[in-house]
Formats: structure tokens, sequence, C-alpha cells
């Protein structure tokens, strides 16, 4: 009875892993299937031109760069101000003090606010401020929205860099500035990881950039201008009653999905490889 | 020089703290920027009207958004009751019965699922899950269904929020010390048993906080379940029924805001909603598992 009940719930359990492990490839086989068929060169090369969205020629390249430009702004920018975090709360603060511990805690429940709330908050402070959608707003709030895991990420590798070597370097008169430097050395592997999902995080989101970056057809030029996103490009195609432009937004998904594969598979081996070396 | 590198020291570390402060901050601001622009609403009509009233007429502003949280709520249940088992199954079976090999084949495919953007969990959901529902699973249950029902909703969530509480559980289960397991399966106990009675009894806590970050994880989730839960203004009586959830509805009606009064104010109180509901379950959730690894440690 006792070996029934163990190998009835093994069954289960193998069962529920391999359901969970399929999905995966599940996705990314319906939509590569759905996809591969519609995507070309002209998809990934041209901007949209005239009767685009309802089938006629062009491709998504003002989404592509859109998305681009604001990931790759808002990891700058986020790592801008969540590196000084992650060091003040490793090494200047005091051991788990009390501002160490609330800024964890904070940064935990930032990392589970959804980003539909950034978006209206970014969208508040844009009205707020008399800015239109534009590029730059995208990027503010894209770049509220990955700070909490560019923190975290970072964190969990600053945190174990090892005592002695951080007292090495005091030892020989460095100051705590000096030794975050040796400290962030150590941590370079993390630190890549950390860009790597925050950027994938980012160049997936939608909900954040409908509210601030806007929507365009053609390729932002500066800052104050609105940019298209991937997601949306896709998400605005898929409305569409017209066949044609749907093909499209299933090519337009390979696309995403092939950029965020790459992005998260090299954030997992980068951070096996780079950390070989480690002391 | 001796003085300009403390000099250094000192005033880098002033701008750290001021930075860290600053950001920590963003939660208040978020609530405070919400807050303020739900302000004309609130004074409008009651709070209780507000959550309990079924009426939605931006043009007549009446604002209820009774329909939209019972299609958050239904959305959310039915990916917890399909998450929750699969997710506590896998992640027993990872961490007490697998070998290491497929734990290090599994886990990072896990890790993959939870980097792929929301908008292709969409994608797959209109192309896969709504047709079966619409073809195969509703006409045996109702007459008539496009498809886009909160269980395609529910579906697409469930399998958003598998990584989320895979991973925690792990980190759960392996916080378990091992004599606890070796005590039990010592005195004859199967590994199942020792499963039931030891592992699952001694992460209770665990188990609770992982389900409500999922439970919040899907409440706040967007342009997946936009895509595929029909949104029809209306309470959802079955899972085979539309629904319309709050993050949705603040997606969908972004565009016509600023044209008509009290719309941005109604839909920056739903956002106000969500963070607040939001806040609260991580808030309490981080607790718990902060509470876990320090008894551990």
């Amino acid at each position: 009875m006792r070996k029934l009940e163990e190998n009835i719930f093994k069954i289960i359990m193998i069962a529920c892993t391999l359901i969970v492990s399929s999905t995966l490839f599940m996705i990314v086989y319906t939509i590569f299937s759905k996809g591969l068929g519609s995507l070309n060169w002209d998809m990934v090369s041209k901007i949209p031109e005239g009767g685009f969205y309802i089938g006629k020629g062009g491709g998504i390249l003002n989404a592509i760069i859109g998305s681009l430009y604001i990931s790759i702004g808002a990891t700058i920018l986020g790592l801008v101000i969540s590196i000084p975090i992650v060091i003040y709360i490793n090494i200047y603060a005091k051991k788990n003090s009390m501002l160490t511990t609330i800024t964890r805690l904070s940064y935990d429940i930032l990392f589970g606010i959804p980003s539909i709330v950034y978006g209206a908050f970014g969208f508040t402070i844009m009205v707020y401020m008399g800015l239109k959608t534009s590029l730059l707003a995208g990027i503010i709030t894209v770049t509220l929205l990955i700070i909490p895991i560019l923190v975290r990420t970072m964190d969990e590798v600053v945190r174990v860099v090892p005592e002695d070597m951080k007292n090495s370097v005091y030892s020989l008169g460095g100051t705590r500035y000096e030794t975050a430097k040796i400290v962030l050395r150590q941590s370079i592997p993390g630190i890549i990881t950390a860009i790597l999902l925050s950027f994938g995080r980012a160049i997936g989101d939608a909900a954040c950039v409908l509210f601030t970056a806007g929507f365009t057809d053609s390729i932002p030029t500066s800052l104050d201008q609105p940019a298209a996103t991937l997601p949306l490009s896709i998400f605005f195609q898929l409305s569409s009653p017209i066949q044609e432009v749907q093909n499209r937004a299933y090519a337009s998904a390979v696309v995403l999905t092939i950029i965020v594969l790459i992005v998260s598979i090299t954030a997992k081996t980068a951070s096996k490889n780079l950390s070989k070396n480690k002391i | 020089m001796k003085n300009i590198r403390l000099v250094k020291d000192n005033v880098f570390g002033k701008i750290f703290f001021t930075l860290t402060i600053l950001s920590i901050s963003t939660v208040v601001f978020l609530g405070i920027g919400l807050y303020y622009k739900s302000i004309p609403l609130l004074n409008n009509s009651s709070l209780w009207n507000l959550l309990s009233s079924s009426e939605w007429k931006p043009f007549k502003e009446a604002f209820g958004f009774y329909p939209f949280i019972m299609g958050t709520l239904w959305v959310t249940a039915i990916s917890i009751v399909i998450a929750l088992p699969l997710s506590l199954f896998t992640a027993i079976y990872l961490s007490e019965y697998a070998s290491i090999r497929i734990r290090k084949t599994v886990l990072p495919l896990i890790e993959l699922l939870s980097g792929i953007p929301p908008v292709l969990f969409g994608v797959w959901g209109v192309l896969v899950i709504i047709p079966i529902i619409q073809d195969h699973l509703a006409p045996h249950f109702v007459e008539f269904t496009t498809g886009y029902s909160v269980l395609a909703g529910g579906i697409v969530l469930a399998i958003m929020i598998f990584p989320l509480i895979i991973s925690i559980l792990i980190e759960v289960f392996d916080n378990v010390p091992q004599e606890l397991r070796d005590a039990s399966l010592s005195v004859g106990a199967t590994k199942w048993q020792t499963v039931k009675k030891v592992l699952l009894r001694k992460s209770v806590d665990g188990i609770v906080a992982a389900t409500v970050l999922a439970i919040s994880r899907a409440f706040g989730e967007t342009i997946a379940v936009l895509m595929v839960c029909g949104n029809l203004a209306q309470v959802p009586n079955s899972i085979f029924d539309s629904g319309y959830p709050l993050p949705a509805l603040i997606a969908n009606n972004y565009g016509e805001m600023m044209s008509i009064p009290m719309y941005d104010s109604a839909l920056m109180f739903a956002a106000l909603l969500l963070f607040v509901i939001i806040f609260l379950f991580n808030a309490i959730a981080r607790l718990i598992l902060f509470r876990i690894e320090k008894s551990n440690n």
C-alpha cells in the first residue's frame, strides 16, 4: 500500500515536471511554426510603408530599433543608479543594519510591482512635467522597472564576495571606496548576468512603454520623439482582422523570441564561464 | 594625498547613501503619485461605491470597478488552481527525487521560461489555448463561446507564474535541514511519506509565501491577459465567460482617457488599487521568506 502510494505520486511528479519543462518548447515551437513562414528580410530591414497595417509592404525595423534604444538606454541608466546602491548596502553600510534590511526588502517588493503600475506612474510623472510620449519617457519608466532586477541580481553576487578579501584591502590602508572597486571587479560575471537579465526584461516589456513611449512608424532620431517597441508592434498587428497583418505579428514574435533567447542563454553561459576563475 | 582619498571616500559615500534612500522611496512616490491622480475620482464617489458598483459608463462619469475586480479574481484564482499543484509536484520532484543531472537540465528551462516576454505568452494563448477551448473544451459545457475567456487567461497566467513558484519552493525545500529527512527515513518511512509528513509540514510558511507572490504576479500581468480574456465588462459566471481584469482595463483605455473627464483619474485609481494590493501581498510574502532564511542561518 505504501509502495503503491509512493509510485503513484512519483508518476504524478514526473508528469508535472515534464509538463512544466515542455511549456518552453511548446511556446517557442508554436511561435516559430506560425511565424517563420512570414519572416523575410524586408520585415527586419524596412520601416512600415504606407498601408502597412492593412497588409501593404514594409517591415518592423522601427519597432526593433525603438526597442533596442529603450532597452539599452534603460539598462545603462539603471546601472548608473543601481551599482552605487549595491555598493552602499554591501560596503558602506554596516552589515545587517536596519537600512540594508529595509533596502533589500523594498527591492524585493519593488520587484513584484507589475509593469502596468510603473507605466501608469510614469505617465502621471510625464503629465506632471508636461512631457509627451517619447523615447526619454519610455527609457525613464523602463529604468524604474529594471532597477529592482539589477539591484537584486548584483546584490546576490556582491554579497558573497569573501569578507577576507575586503579585509585585506582595508588592512593595506584602502578606503571603502577603493574596496568597492576591488569588490566590483570580482563581481563582473554577476554584473554581466544582471545586465543581460534586465535587458531581456526591458525589451520584452509592453505595459510600461504603452503609456510612455507611444508608437510611431518612423525611427526616433531624438529623445523627445515617440518610439515604437517590438511587443507593442506584435500586439497591434495581432489585433488586426487582416490575415496578412496577423502573419506579420507572428513573424515579429519570432524576432522577439530569437532576441530574448539569445540574451537569456548568453546570460546563463556568461555567468557560468566567467566565474570559473573566481578565487 | 591621503586627504584626497579620504574625501573621495566620504563624498562617494554620501552620494551613494542619497541614491539608496531616493531609490527606495520610489515605493512611496509610486503610492503618492497614483493617489494624487485618483483624488478627483475619490472626491466624486465613495470608495465603497467604486468597488461595489457594476456600472461602467465613462461618459456619465459612472465608474464601477466591480466587474473588473471580479475579472481579476477569476483569472488569478484559475491560474493559481492550475499552477500551484503542478509547481508543487515539480518542485518536490526536483528537490527530493531527481538526480543532479535532471535538475540541471530542467531548472535552466524553467529559468528561460521566466525570461519569455508576456506578449509572447499572449500570442501562444491566442494560437493554441483559444482554439482548444473554443473547439474542444467549451462545447461540452456551454452553448457558445469565442474561446476568449477567463479560463484562457488563467491557463496562460499559470504558465507565466510556474517559474516564480518553482524557484521559490525549491529554495524553501533546500532550507529544510537534511537531518529531518534522514530521521524520518531511518524509522522506516517511505520517501513520499517523508515528503508529506516532514518536508511539506516544515515548509508550510514557504509554500504560503510562494503562493502569495504568485497571486500578486498574476494580479498585475497585463498584456497576456489582455490578449486572451475577451475584455467584456461583465462579472464572469463561469470559466468560459469573458472577463476584463483591471490591468487589461488600464492598458486598453489609455488612449481615450485624456479626452473624457475623470477617465484618467479612474484608470489611475485602478493602478492604485493594483499597487496597494500587490504591495501588501509582496510585503507579507517577503517577510515570511525573510524569516525562514533568518531562522536557518
